[in-house]
C-alpha cells in the first residue's frame, strides 16, 4: 500500500541505523509513548538493529491497557442487561473485568457488537429504538474526535437511546506523570504519531522546556520510528532539547483544528483512573455541560460496583516502562493471549502481547 | 487502536455539510470514512483514517522529501 510499503523499505532502515550507530556516544533510555509503537518495534526487531547504549522502553499508549477495571465491570453489567446493545470495538471484548470479560458476557446472551466506528452505533440506535445502545468508548485523543462526532450526531438527530461509557483519556498529562515519578529515567520521548495528527504538538512543547527532554513525533512504521530515534538521539548527544516532527506526511504543528473544535465542545477535562497506575489529573475527558444525557453512568447510575484487579498482573509497572513483561511471573504461564489476567495481554497494542508474539523471551522465573 | 492507515479517496458525498462522507480505498477493501474534518479533498487524494473519520491529509510533498533525504544518507555514507 502506497504510504506504507516505502517506509519499511530496507536499504533506508539501514541508512538509519547506520546513522543512529555514528550519532550514538553515551546510553540514552527512550519511551515511546504509543503500542502501536511498541507491536513495529517487536515486530521488526528494530531494538535489536540499534547500539547498545540506546534502550528502549515501552508507554502506557494503549488505550485498552489502562482503561480501568470498574469500566470494565461497568460494561460487562450494560452489556448483561437485556434493555441494552453494547457496542465496542474488538479489543476490548476479552479484556478481563472483576469477575468477567464482554465475551463471556456476549455467551451468555448479551446483545454486545463489535463496531469499526462510533458513527455505525448511531444506525443501531435508529434501528432500535425499544433498546438502549451504548458505546464503549475507549481511546486517546485519536479516537475522541469520532467519539465525539457521534455525540454530537445523536444530538442533532434528538437519538434519546444513545449514550456512552466514557474511557477516553489524554496523553500529555500521562507523559508528565511520568516525568515526576521519583523512578523516571527517560531521557526522551516518541510521541504518537496519530494522536499529534489531531492534537498538533504545541502542548509537547510545553513539556520539553519544562523538563528539558526530546519529544519526538514519531510514525509507526520502521522508517517513521528509527527516524524518531534518529531526532531524538541527535538532540541529546548534542545537549539539545526540543519538539521535532518526524512524521510529517501526517501531522501538522497545529493538528487538526476542526477536530480539536469539537473535541472542546464536546468534552472537558477531568481527573481518570488509569489502569495498574492510578489517578492521572485532568487526563481524562468528559462530556461538557449540555451533553450529560449521553453519559451512560449517569444515565444507567453505575457508580457503585466493587472492582479489583488481578493481583498476579504487574501492569502498571510495565505500563509506566519500569519492567518488561519477562519479569513478571505471570508472563507465558498464568497469563497468555488466551488467557489474560490483564489488557497488555489482550489488546493488539498490548506490550505484553507484543512480547508474547514477536519476541522468543521467557519469564525470569522460567530461567 | 490509534492506528490510522493511508486511503485513497474514490469519490466524496457532500450532500449534508455537517457530516460529509468519502469512499475510501484501503489496499484492496472499501469503506466510507467521514471527511468533514479535512479540507479541500477531492477523488485520489490520499487521506489518514481512524475509526470511520479522515484526520489529515496526506502530505505527498513532505513524503517525498523524507523519502528522497533518507536515500541520500545512504549516498553521502557510500561516497565518503
Amino acid at each position: 500500500m502506497k504510504y506504507i510499503d516505502e517506509y519499511r523499505d530496507k536499504l533506508l532502515v539501514e541508512n538509519l541505523v547506520r546513522e543512529i550507530r555514528r550519532e550514538t556516544a553515551r546510553e540514552w533510555t527512550l519511551m515511546e509513548i504509543c503500542g502501536g509503537q511498541t507491536h513495529s518495534i517487536l515486530k521488526y526487531g528494530l531494538h535489536d538493529l540499534l547500539p547498545e547504549q540506546i534502550s528502549l522502553i515501552h508507554g502506557p499508549g494503549c488505550p485498552v491497557c489502562v482503561t480501568s477495571v470498574e469500566i470494565i465491570d461497568r460494561a460487562a453489567e450494560l452489556g448483561g442487561n437485556p434493555k441494552v446493545i453494547l457496542c465496542s470495538f474488538g479489543d476490548m471484548m476479552r479484556v478481563p473485568g472483576t469477575h468477567s470479560d464482554l465475551l463471556s458476557v456476549r455467551a451468555k446472551g448479551g446483545d454486545i457488537r463489535i463496531v469499526y466506528s462510533p458513527l455505525d452505533v448511531l444506525g443501531i440506535a435508529e434501528q432500535n429504538p425499544e433498546k438502549e445502545v451504548v458505546f464503549l468508548a475507549v481511546g486517546f485523543e485519536t479516537t475522541a474526535p469520532a467519539v465525539a462526532l457521534a455525540i454530537h450526531q445523536a444530538s442533532k438527530r434528538k437519538l434519546d437511546n444513545f449514550s456512552v461509557l466514557n474511557s477516553l483519556v489524554q496523553v500529555p498529562p500521562a507523559v508528565e506523570a511520568l516525568m515526576r515519578s521519583d523512578q523516571n529515567r527517560i531521557a526522551g520521548f516518541l510521541a504518537a504519531g496519530h494522536v499529534c495528527t489531531v492534537m498538533g504538538y504545541q502542548q509537547y512543547t510545553k513539556l520539553s522546556e519544562k523538563y528539558k527532554i526530546p519529544i519526538v513525533v514519531t510514525g509507526f512504521e520502521p522508517v517513521d520510528i528509527l527516524f524518531g530515534i534518529l531526532g531524538a538521539i541527535r538532540m541529546l548527544e548534542h545537549n539539545g532539547y526540543g519538539v521535532e516532527n518526524a512524521y510529517g506526511r501526517s501531522v501538522r504543528p497545529e493538528g487538526n483544528l476542526a477536530a480539536r473544535e469539537l473535541l472542546q465542545k464536546i468534552f472537558v477535562n477531568e481527573d481518570r483512573k488509569w489502569r495498574g497506575i492510578g489517578t492521572i489529573p485532568d487526563s481524562g475527558f468528559l462530556l461538557a455541560p449540555g451533553y450529560e444525557r449521553f453519559d451512560a453512568e449517569i444515565r444507567f447510575q453505575l457508580n457503585l460496583i466493587e472492582s479489583e484487579d488481578s493481583e498476579l498482573c504487574m501492569a502498571g509497572e510495565i505500563l509506566t516502562g519500569h519492567k518488561k513483561p519477562s519479569e513478571c511471573r505471570a508472563f507465558g504461564i498464568d497469563c497468555s493471549p488466551e488467557h489474560p489476567l490483564g489488557a497488555p495481554m489482550v489488546s493488539s497494542e498490548g506490550v505484553c502481547s507484543a512480547y508474547y508474539r514477536y519476541t522468543r523471551v521467557t519469564a525470569v522465573h522460567q530461567k | 487502536m490509534c492506528l490510522a492507515v493511508p486511503g485513497q479517496i474514490i469519490s466524496i458525498d457532500d450532500s449534508d455539510p455537517d457530516l460529509k462522507m468519502a469512499r475510501v480505498k484501503f489496499g484492496d477493501a472499501i469503506r466510507d470514512v467521514c471527511i468533514q474534518w479535512v479540507e479541500d479533498l477531492k477523488p485520489g487524494d490520499y487521506i489518514m483514517a481512524h475509526v470511520g473519520t479522515a484526520l489529515s491529509k496526506v502530505d505527498e510533498e513532505d513524503a517525498v522529501f523524507t523519502l528522497e533525504s533518507l536515500r541520500a544518507m545512504g549516498e553521502i555514507d557510500s561516497d565518503i
